[in-house]
């Protein structure tokens, strides 16, 4: 099931309404029923997977917790013990033995990693695997939200192994916690410390929370269908045949794809983080305006910021604090020197980004658009003495209003740049038709693209209005200063309702149900 | 201690490193800088950081970082 259908706003209105019926207490039980309800509609080959996760990953971090627990006991007898016995225990065997039992957690933690990044790699890459070595292969059915639930899942693994949160004994709310429905389609990820405090918490009725959460759901579903969905026509076209739209047809994808994936991404996210604050659940933040970022470390803290922050907690901080990484940094630095010191960092942070690509899908492009980010972040790094002496000399420069917006549209149109391996999906192709930018193309005809100029012009103006609302919410969001009078807050939610009933693109011959996300 | 500021100032000259007390919640050292200062840390006091120690509370200022290293050394 996605999001932008009948089915989805029919199932969530019957949940609702049951889950402020019954008694608090079973609230998050309900909860439980409705994800794997939901969840039956991508199929039940789905539920065998997620249910295969949901398992190994409570009972592993349950045996993790308690042998931590019983290891601390024994080392302590074994302390108590040696000391009784005037042979007390040293600083280096208290470490060999604390190094040892850690080493007993690690295994079960890396069995469980191993099974269910396994499942997820198998699940996902088994076509492009395969085809590297030239062999044909459809690839295996997708398994809705994969990519989601099992980075979620993992996340909590490695708390509980770290200590950091305490594992749930209770397999049914740990369920819930890995099969959450509004956020298996496209995220955001939780970390069981944040989302556990008001998942399983008892929910009153609350008029504000509840109204808060109703307009972003409505925001998001307009966004969806009337800018993403009326935008993803003209790329469509643009898209498919590359070679009829070269030039300037290709500067116009950059910006459309920006737009429409904007939209769409954040539209669903809206929808997800409403539905779950309308049902009294917090939900971590997926964006943070990413279009106004000046430099690109910046962009990737305020676009799909718990993906970011993910990989940065799970992969690039533990590769990077490695005992084997932390070696050859010594190695290559005392080879190299100042340069050596560089090494590690650029390794980590490159493989860092070709993680990320690879997370994003089973295709080269997908792996080219990676690393592209993680080059230009090490690029931009090593440029920093460069830039701090051209500011020095110009000091006034920094500080402007008109550098500042000179950054931001410099990120905006290098980020949108990159982005557009995503939507080309073959890598020479992209460069090829990048290139055209500048060697020259076909014309652009905008009465030719699918969309009339009542389109483009409503299409024109969200935009816009996707702009101003960026502004309005800076201090507040808007939705929390709506609630607060209500006929307003009613007011605007019936105009955006019929806003998108008159404008949303339902469209015949496009999949307007197809997040573009939804493949993870 | 010494030794730690002079890490800290190759990686991040333009910081107060006696005065700053959110390095991390204000930005101040990105991810980079922080993996870089870690490897500092294991060349320079035999000291290996463990990922899970890697939070605000550890990092946020030169004193708090100290402690941890002067911790880790002992555990």
């Amino acid at each position: 099931m996605s999001f932008a259908t009948a089915g989805f706003v029919a199932f969530f209105a019957a949940l609702f309404l049951l889950y402020y019926a019954i008694p608090k207490k079973h609230q998050w039980k309900l909860l439980l029923a409705g994800s794997l309800v939901f969840y039956w509609f991508a199929g039940w080959r789905c539920l065998v997977f997620i249910g295969v996760t949901a398992l190994s990953t409570w009972f592993a971090a349950r045996k993790i917790e308690t042998l931590a627990a019983s290891q601390t006991e024994a080392l302590k007898a074994e302390e108590a013990r040696r000391k009784e016995a005037g042979d007390p225990l040293t600083k280096e065997e208290r470490k060999a033995r604390k190094a040892a039992a850690k080493k007993v957690r690690w295994r079960w933690a890396l069995g469980c990693m191993l099974l269910n990044f396994g499942i997820l790699a198998v699940m996902k890459y088994t076509g492009f695997l395969l085809s590297i070595v030239g062999v044909s292969f459809r690839g295996f059915a997708a398994v809705m939200g994969i990519s989601f639930y099992t980075f979620q899942s993992m996340g909590y693994l490695i708390d509980v192994y770290w200590g950091k949160v305490p594992a749930e004994r209770n397999f049914a709310r740990f369920a819930l916690f890995v099969t959450f429905f509004p956020q298996l389609i496209q995220g955001p990820i939780s970390r069981y410390g944040d989302l556990a405090k008001s998942l399983y918490a008892e929910h009153g009725w609350n008029n504000r929370t509840i109204g808060r959460g109703a307009l972003r759901v409505i925001w998001g579903f307009a966004k969806k269908l009337i800018i993403a969905d009326r935008l993803a026509i003209p790329l469509k076209i643009l898209t498919q045949k590359p070679d009829l739209y070269t030039g300037w047809n290709v500067a116009l994808v950059i910006v459309l794809y920006a737009a429409e994936l904007y939209a769409d991404f954040t539209g669903g996210i809206d929808i997800t983080i409403g539905c779950a604050n309308m049902l009294g659940i917090d939900v971590a933040e997926n964006f943070n305006r990413p279009f106004f970022s000046k430099n690109t470390a910046e962009y990737w803290r305020r676009w799909h910021i718990t993906m970011g922050t993910w990989f940065r907690d799970y992969v690039f901080y533990p590769l990077s604090t490695a005992k084997g990484m932390l070696r050859l940094h010594k190695a290559c630095s005392a080879k190299f020197g100042g340069f050596g010191k560089k090494i590690t960092v650029y390794l980590t942070t490159l493989l860092l980004w070709f993680v990320t690509g690879v997370w994003h899908g089973a295709a080269w492009n997908f792996i080219v658009w990676g690393l592209l980010n993680g080059i230009v972040i090490l690029v931009s790094q090593e440029l920093e003495p460069l830039y701090a002496r051209f500011h020095g000399r110009f000091p006034r420069l920094k500080p402007s209003k008109a550098y500042g917006i000179f950054e931001i549209v410099r990120t905006f149109l290098l980020m949108s740049l990159i982005r557009v391996f995503d939507v080309y999906r073959d890598v020479p192709l992209t460069f090829r038709q990048i290139g055209t930018i500048v060697t020259g193309g076909t014309a652009v005809r905008f009465g030719e693209l699918g969309l009339s100029s009542a389109d483009w012009i409503i299409a024109g103006i969200g935009i816009a209005a996707l702009y101003a609302a960026s502004f309005l919410n800076v201090r507040e969001p808007a939705r929390d200063r709506l609630v607060r009078r209500p006929f307003l807050a009613w007011a605007g939610a019936t105009a955006l309702i019929v806003l998108i009933i008159v404008f949303g693109i339902y469209g015949i011959g496009y999949d307007s149900t197809a997040f573009i996300y939804n493949q993870f | 201690m010494e030794d730690l500021l002079e890490i800290l100032n190759e990686i991040a000259p333009d910081v107060d490193f006696s005065a700053e007390k959110a390095l991390i919640d204000d930005k101040i050292l990105t991810s980079i800088d922080i993996i870089t200062l870690v490897a500092e840390i294991s060349d320079v006091f035999g000291v290996d950081v463990p990922p899970e120690e890697l939070v605000p509370e550890n990092f946020n200022s030169a004193d708090a970082l100290w402690a941890m290293i002067q911790r880790l050394d002992e555990e």
